[in-house]
């Protein structure tokens, strides 16, 4: 069972959070292309090892994070808030 | 075989005599007993029948890697096949049974495949009936599905009950900072040390007694140790299995609650579930003897030695009385000698030549010797034995119990369910743990520890390196080296004696020989994972616990490798069997899944609701006066809607506040329509899309004031909507100063509808101006009270396509408000409607719901391109444009009428051209119902090329699964009130 240390909630099992998907990517203006936003929906990348990815904490803050977990080991690096508000609140709270 | 019981030997309580029934036959055993050890005191030697070739099996050991003695326990709904009578505690009234055998385990017809067993090899059943090629070639599968079932019905253990499971399970949770697994020397050992150290231990412990292999010490003191550990404050866990390790150091265990209690309480679980959170594990497993294959090595009356011990010193029980001990090792002297002074008569063939070791001369020891055949068929008459070097024939002894060590396995199957692989310690003649990066640390025998000085500092040195991993202590520390006999072990797996054609078993359990894996070899399945599927060694309950490195060595043989060439199969969880029962835990019956209830739920039923499950929501279905049926009770209540007045409970409909500056805007990038310019106290139905073009979810939202909206969402969507909403404020759009928050359970729902709504709702507020025409025209919004002070909020929103209101109040006041609508409707001969007529009346309004907007939907498909802006950009609005959600041959929403208006259809229906009925046709039905207002069915669906393509075609709704056709025409999917007329009354 992989366990997420949430920001606001502490350390919690998976089973809390709902997985969002690949957190690189920078959504394009809603006017942009069709080209862009295709690529933005369909390419991703299969990472061996870690990879920034979001999660919401669905059943608990409601918090979305990122989360840099290894596809290989399930290790996860670092969770911090997707907001950059959040983020500095976290951060100073440190 | 002759087993008995000795008087001043074993750990068993004399005092208290337990009676059980086997194979419908009764006996005693004491407390302190296991069914095994009950049998054996008992003289039985026959407990089961093998998988393949239904020969005679015995109990081969004392533990959880027993092969041979499987058998079913209890009767009835609680008859439990294939549990290991060598770890089922005896207790009063326990009733067991053989398995595998008719009509019993001492006299089986079956055994007749043990005659024809050349024809029996590995993947027999496969080859033969799978048909012949070339005759059969494509057929096969067809042919294999007709034999299978007698197959099965052959070859098999214990058939499960198929009656409802009487007993409860638990699912239970906890945390620690050290789990250790095993309570043998090295685990106790190490828990003693962490717990002196202050960490938070927990101790594991499969049997029901601590103490490991010591319990076959005849002076052993479990008691002792059990008070020193509790003094600790050590957490003990007895009769629990550690089955899984998992990511993040989380263990898997099942507890045994029930299962040794003749009569447990009712309220108390059979057994439990654990999911334990750890900081570090420790696994102290212990090793597992193994055997070796020779020609009938399985006949009644063969064991391992470790498990005459246990027998001996725990449970009294000697099992035989000229006894043939054949090792490769030096563990077996010890036994050799307590069994001699127990009064059997013991003989060790080593098969080594060169070594030294020290007994009291009470057996003799035959150096250079091994066995390679056992007389006897039911019982063991006499073992041939020969000399090591070459395999013949050189003397015969008479026995009535062989006992094998060809080694010991290392139990390292829960490292490796973390991906750690074994490696192989040719120095032991086995598979040792490799070290985990994980906070995982193997002690004791499980690291090849084989002597109890070693396995207690392995125990206290793999404590400090969970202590220095925590980052709790910066310890110099350092493990015994594996192994720690005097004598090196030598390899010895199978005796192979080619003038023979008697099988000799590497599995017992699923009855695969050496033979079997000489013959996967010839064949070309010489993987280790192929050679496990191929003859399914090592996947039977014990999961080759006993006979994989066997199977191992020996197709290691045959292709001149290594064992650590051919490598190892991948230990998964669970170590042991988990049941069914404790993985669904309560999660059973109506607790499968959570219930929502709305606040007027009680309210509905007294007022005579039949409730239908919508997601995980219970909603009103219909409500019959008298003798109504479905079809009747909602033909009256939609006509009654259409005619007057009815009122439903909405409840469950999603409810989102949406709160801040920037909520026009927020609204305005969701939707596909515009939002910037709804007016405050004005409400807009809205679209949403998903980033792909395709519709997400329909709904309404509520300008309530400048800076603050109240959205609604379809029941189903409500949870996904919310989180992406979130999604879209926390990840792409951070500048946007807007919160959501959900409001589903604070906010009760009911929509009033019909001619007569307006009335009725006039009746119920404070204040009768507020619902006028005027002053709450169509989509209009406002917050009032009704009568008794209770606030509420009322939008003119329909779905019928009647005059309609939305009334919400705070769920408390659900019943209140409830009370006061359906007072007022009464006088109007209003009526309660449920989940059937509101589905019919939107069906006749052709409106969408979750039947039509299944997630490959457009816009434009359900005909609503009005609904997407071409003056703004918003989520999906670029790729809603790509080629393939234009092309030409899309479906698009229409409604259907059956071509005789007296016939009836059905939802799933496939639409096909008049001469062209097969595949996916040109269309779908998707949602269906009576029509009171037009007086026959209607359908609502999808046409490729909509109403415009096929206006005047006649058409065939083609129901293949229900085996009905019937003409259709297709109309415009507003089958009712088209314009809208009634609506904006």
């Amino acid at each position: 069972m992989i366990r997420i240390n949430c920001p606001y909630c502490g350390e919690r099992d998976h089973s809390e959070f709902s997985y969002g998907g690949d957190a690189t990517i920078n959504y394009p203006s809603l006017d942009a292309s069709e080209k862009e936003w295709t690529r933005a929906i369909f390419f991703r990348k299969n990472i061996k090892g870690f990879q920034f990815e979001t999660w919401h904490h669905s059943n608990g803050c409601r918090m979305w994070l990122v989360v840099e977990r290894s596809t290989v080991t399930h290790e996860i690096k670092s969770v911090k808030p997707c907001h950059p508000d959040l983020q500095k609140v976290v951060e100073n709270n440190k | 075989m002759k087993a008995k019981r000795l008087d001043n030997y074993g750990k068993i309580n004399r005092d208290k005599i337990l009676s059980f029934r086997w194979d419908k036959k009764n006996y005693t055993g004491f407390e302190g007993d296991t069914l095994a050890s009950a049998l054996l005191a008992n003289n039985i030697g026959i407990v089961g029948r093998s998988f393949k070739y239904h020969r005679p099996r015995g109990i081969f050991s004392s533990g959880v890697e027993e092969s041979g003695a499987l058998v079913t326990i209890g009767s009835k709904d609680r008859r439990d096949p294939n549990v290991r009578a060598t770890t089922q505690e005896l207790y009063n009234g326990l009733e067991a049974s053989g398995q595998n055998a008719f009509p019993n385990v001492n006299f089986d017809l079956g055994g007749i495949n043990n005659y024809l067993g050349r024809f029996f090899s590995a993947g027999f059943y496969y080859k033969t009936f799978m048909g012949i090629p070339p005759f059969e070639w494509g057929r096969g599968t067809a042919i294999w599905m007709f034999f299978e079932k007698f197959i099965r019905k052959a070859a098999g253990m214990g058939s499960a009950s198929v009656l409802p499971d009487p007993d409860s399970y638990e699912h239970a949770h906890d945390f620690c900072d050290l789990i250790v697994v095993g309570s043998g020397p090295s685990g106790v050992a190490a828990a003693i040390e962490a717990a002196e150290k202050k960490l938070d231990v927990i101790l594991v412990e499969q049997d029901n007694l601590v103490g490991g292999d010591q319990l076959a010490e005849n002076d052993f003191d479990n008691s002792q140790i059990k008070n020193q550990l509790e003094n600790l404050g050590i957490k003990i866990m007895t009769r629990t299995t550690a089955f899984g390790l998992y990511d993040n150091c989380v263990v898997g265990l099942l507890e045994r609650v029930t299962d040794h209690i003749s009569a447990p309480k009712v309220n108390i679980p059979r057994q439990r579930f654990w999911t334990i959170r750890a900081k570090h594990i420790i696994v102290g497993a212990g090793a597992i003897e193994r055997h070796i294959a020779f020609n009938n090595n399985d006949i009644p009356g063969v064991m391992t030695v470790n498990a005459s011990k246990h027998y001996l010193n725990r449970y009294g029980v000697l099992t035989g009385k000229r006894i043939a001990i054949a090792t490769n090792n030096d563990s077996v002297y010890e036994t050799a000698q307590q069994l001699s002074e127990a009064g059997a008569n013991v003989t060790v063939l080593d098969s080594r030549t060169n070594f030294e070791i020290e007994t009291n001369k009470s057996f003799e020891i035959r150096k250079g010797c091994v066995p390679y055949n056992i007389n006897g068929s039911k019982k063991i008459v006499s073992l041939d034995i020969s000399k090591s070097e070459n395999i013949n024939k050189s003397e015969t002894i008479n026995c009535d119990q062989v006992l094998l060590s060809g080694g010991w396995s290392p139990a390292v199957h829960l490292l490796s369910h973390r991906g750690v692989k074994p490696k192989w310690d040719y120095s032991n003649a086995c598979f040792l743990p490799s070290d985990s990066k994980e906070n995982i640390t193997m002690v004791g025998s499980s690291r090849g520890l084989w002597n109890k000085n070693d396995c207690i500092a392995s125990g206290i040195a793999g404590t400090t390196d969970a202590l220095n991993r925590l980052g709790i202590s910066k310890t110099n520390y350092f493990f015994p080296k594996p192994g720690g006999w005097k004598n090196p072990i030598q390899p010895l797996y199978e005796v192979k004696y080619k003038k023979s054609r008697s099988k000799s078993f590497v599995d017992y359990q699923h009855d695969v020989t050496t033979d079997d894996v000489r013959l996967a070899h010839r064949e070309g399945f010489i993987s280790v994972e192929h050679l496990k599927r191929y003859t399914t060694l090592g996947m039977a309950n014990d999961q080759g616990k006993m006979g994989n490195i066997i199977g191992l060595s020996l197709m290691a043989e045959l292709l001149n490798k290594e064992i650590p060439e051919v490598g190892t199969t991948v230990f998964r969880p669970p170590y042991t069997p988990v049941s069914i029962g404790a993985l669904s835990g309560r999660n059973v019956g109506k607790h499968f899944r959570p219930l929502r209830v709305t606040p007027m739920h009680q309210w509905n039923i007294d007022h005579g609701a039949k409730m239908i499950e919508v997601g995980l929501y219970q909603r009103p279905w219909y409500y019959p006066k008298e003798n109504e049926t479905l079809s009747d009770s909602c033909i009256r209540e939609a006509s009654t809607v259409r005619k007057t007045v009815g009122i439903c409970d909405i409840t469950s409909l999603g409810k989102i506040a949406i709160q801040g500056p920037d909520s026009t805007e927020f609204l305005n990038r969701i939707y596909s329509n515009s939002f910037s310019k709804l007016q405050v106290g004005k409400a807009r139905y809205g679209i949403m899309l998903r980033d792909d073009g395709i519709v997400m979810d329909d709904g309404t939202s509520w300008r309530l004031a400048e800076n603050e909206y109240f959205m609604t969402t379809s029941t189903g969507e409500a949870a996904k909507v919310m989180s992406w909403l979130e999604e879209l404020l926390q990840t792409r759009w951070t500048d946007l100063n807007v919160n959501v928050t959900s409001v589903s359970e604070q906010w009760a729902g009911v929509s009033v509808a019909g001619p007569k709504s307006r009335e009725v709702l006039n009746n119920c507020v404070d204040d009768s101006l507020v619902v006028t025409n005027n002053n709450l025209p169509f989509m209009g919004v406002t917050s009032t009270f009704l009568k008794g002070n209770i606030p509420c909020r009322i939008a003119r929103i329909s779905f019928s396509g009647e005059l309609a209101f939305e009334v919400y109040v705070k769920s408390d006041f659900a019943n209140t408000m409830m009370d006061l609508i359906w007072e007022n409707a009464k006088k109007y001969d209003g009526c309660l409607y449920g989940l059937e007529a509101l589905g019919a009346l939107r069906v006749e309004k052709g409106h969408v719901t979750a039947a039509e907007l299944d997630g490959r939907v457009t816009i434009d498909d359900a005909g609503l391109s009005k609904m997407a802006s071409t003056k703004k950009s918003y989520i999906g609005s670029a790729m809603r444009k790509r080629g393939v959600l234009k092309n030409n041959d899309r479906e698009i929403l229409v409604g259907f009428f059956p071509t005789n208006l007296k016939e009836t259809f059905n939802a799933g229906t496939i639409v096909c051209e008049k001469n062209n009925i097969k595949g996916q046709g040109i269309g779908r039905i998707t949602s269906v119902t009576y029509s009171p207002e037009l007086g026959h069915w209607i359908g609502l669906g999808f046409v490729k090329g909509g109403l415009d393509k096929w206006k005047d075609t006649n058409l065939v709704g083609a129901d293949p699964v229900r085996n009905k056709q019937m003409n259709l025409k297709v109309v415009s999917p507003h089958m009712v009130d088209p314009k809208g007329e009634r609506m904006y009354a």
